[in-house]
């Protein structure tokens, strides 16, 4: 009797713990799990970097780079201009990592690209030996309507700022149809050569930038995959790739041809007279003229 | 007997003077902010003895250091391109830890430590004693949660609010709005949770508790059949589960090593033992002999000696 007495009370005793136990368990599993919902959600919102923010040459595609980045900020100490800052708890950026802002600290581009050497863990990628193949961001020509040039006033700072001189950003010239008899030297950038140092917009002399660096998936565009340049596909082969278009043919009366790509309808010049045909190249019969059809056959 | 909250560490200081008493508390503030110092230092004076932060940062421009649960994360969240240098420095931090013990982290080096310290020194000058039930395996869950989100997000997920990377960082490259979280640890320290963040909840407490688990240095209870149960110790050990299964185990034949890899060989124990209980010493060989205590010692006779003063207090 006292057995089972002891027995069922030990049993009891061993539910009421196992419960606690459950519960305990479930209480700690359910905090610790909303906390890392939140965490995630906090994460996912932090992947977006703000346009303004580029990251140190070198860096991984942005996905990568969150995953590579220990916040660290050797690249910060290693930067000789100061320009690199690690995000703060608050700002857009994700928590701790470097970044710079083109208006404010642009990357001068160091040929040795200190930043880059010491990163630990390759999140920076040491294997860019030159700074101008780097792609921090690409430049863009934001406002066309308060860029001075686009108004035909000469500017070119961000031209002239350019550390790939010339072949980042180019002058083009364009009609100034305002005067009617004047040439834009309008900024144009070519993605190839940008770097997306930011030198361009910190140099450019608007209150707020017309030029500005943006991260390239934002700055460019993408053609269909399927879409084939026939004049580069040509060019590459060294032969048309499609049966060349028949010439359009014209009816048009002796003396008489088309140019298809310059003057188009064009009258032969008449062939010189014969010498001695007279002293004056105009008969003194008008209907001789008259008769003589436009290509000037006798 | 055990000694009234109001008299605790007299009997210490009473023996061993105030110095003596908070030997091994002076040498973990100085090691704490030296260390802060070390990667100031760079910044302020241009001396770049150490660059970076607790996450990763090299020793002279050469040795590479970096927090090995940082490269879990890393690899959990699926970045498994990482760099050597990450990896050696790694290692050297593991092995450094689980020489002189894991938590030695915490106690010695995080700068977290002096907040929730600071919360609990506030907490008993309040006399604040209620505590959310917080289980220390809670540990366990967050160090296991860090790994998750790094993976489900493909990001160090943890480090954006991670306090500890915050503050050291925050203190070497500006915190932002960051204080309010360290705040946030401070408060839930002192009116929550008692040892809530560093004892209950943080992922890399857990995480260098690992690697402590199997580290040399330990805090040795050699001198236990000195203890008269005064149950200061208890009372400031942030984890205060490793302290019976070494001092209380000398009946069943148990080691006088602490031996969990809780224990963060923040000596606490030893300054406040008035005793002689503790000391620092490796895991098989004891450093400091212990001494049975002098027929002249206050604990048996002095009458103002905290610990001779009969409290109701129940012994936890």
């Amino acid at each position: 009797m006292s057995t089972d007495k002891e027995t069922s009370g030990t049993s009891a005793n061993w539910l009421k713990s196992r419960r606690k136990f459950l519960a305990d368990m479930a209480r700690t599993a359910c905090g610790v799990g909303l906390f890392g919902l939140a965490v995630g959600l906090y994460a996912e919102k932090s992947r977006a970097l703000p346009p303004t923010a580029l990251r140190p040459p070198g860096a991984l595609p942005e996905n990568d780079f969150l995953a590579a980045c220990v916040r660290c900020g050797i690249c910060v100490r290693d930067c000789p201009y100061d320009i690199l800052k690690l995000a703060t708890l608050g700002e857009e950026v994700a928590t701790g990592t470097p970044y710079f802002t083109a208006r404010t600290g642009p990357c001068e581009m160091c040929e040795d690209i200190p930043c880059i050497v010491n990163c630990p863990t390759g999140a920076l990628d040491t294997g860019l030996k030159d700074i101008a193949k780097a792609r921090m961001g690409l430049a863009v020509v934001v406002d066309h309507e308060s860029c001075i040039a686009f108004q035909g006033l000469r500017c070119e700072i961000c031209f002239n700022t350019c550390p790939v001189r010339g072949k980042a950003i180019k002058l083009e010239y364009r009609a100034n149809k305002r005067s009617g008899k004047h040439a834009l030297f309008v900024p144009v950038v070519y993605s190839g050569d940008c770097t997306g140092c930011g030198l361009c917009e910190k140099a450019c002399i608007l209150e707020a930038a017309a030029i500005k660096v943006l991260p390239i998936a934002l700055a460019r565009g993408a053609l269909g995959h399927h879409y084939r340049l026939g004049w580069e596909q040509q060019g590459e082969a060294g032969r048309p790739l499609v049966t060349p278009d028949q010439e359009h043919r014209y009816n048009l009366p002796d003396g008489v041809h088309y140019e298809h790509s310059g003057r188009g309808l064009v009258v032969d010049e008449p062939a010189a007279p014969a010498p001695g045909a007279g002293d004056t190249p105009f008969s003194s019969n008008p209907l001789d003229t008259l008769n003589r059809g436009i290509g000037g056959a006798k | 007997m055990v000694t009234p909250l109001k008299d605790l560490g007299k009997d210490a200081i009473a023996v061993k003077g105030w110095f003596g008493a908070h030997k091994w508390l002076l040498l973990r503030r100085a090691t704490q902010v030296g260390i802060l110092v070390l990667f100031l230092i760079g910044p302020w004076a241009g001396l770049w003895l150490l660059k970076g932060n607790l996450a990763a940062s090299t020793v002279l421009d050469t040795v590479p250091l970096t927090d090995p649960l940082l490269v879990l994360q890393m690899l959990a969240a699926g970045f498994v391109g990482l760099a050597s240098t990450a990896l050696l420095g790694a290692a050297i931090v593991a092995v450094f830890y689980v020489l002189v013990g894991g938590r030695a982290y915490c106690s010695w080096v995080c700068p977290v430590n002096i907040v929730t310290d600071g919360a609990h020194w506030l907490r008993r000058r309040l006399d604040i004693r209620q505590s959310a039930r917080l289980k220390p395996s809670a540990r366990w869950w967050m160090l296991g949660l860090t790994l998750v989100v790094s993976a489900a997000t493909g990001t160090l997920a943890f480090e954006l609010v991670n306090p500890v990377s915050m503050l050291h960082r925050g203190l070497i490259f500006g915190i932002g709005i960051g204080w309010a979280v360290i705040a946030a640890i401070f408060l839930f320290d002192l009116f929550v949770a008692r040892h809530g963040w560093c004892g209950h909840l943080c992922p890399m407490g857990a995480f260098y508790g690992l690697l402590g688990s199997a580290s040399l240095v330990r805090v040795r209870a050699d001198g236990r059949d000195n203890c008269d149960d005064c149950m200061e110790c208890y009372e400031v050990c942030p984890e205060p589960q490793v302290i019976p299964p070494a001092v209380k185990s000398a009946a069943a034949g148990g080691s006088p090593v602490i031996l969990s890899g809780a224990c963060t060989n923040c000596g606490r124990c030893i300054d406040i033992c008035p005793n002689d209980v503790y000391a620092f010493g490796l895991r098989g060989r004891a450093l400091v002999t212990p001494r049975p205590l002098p027929a002249d010692h206050p604990r048996n006779s002095a009458p103002g000696f905290a610990s001779n003063v009969q409290d109701d207090r129940k012994i936890a």
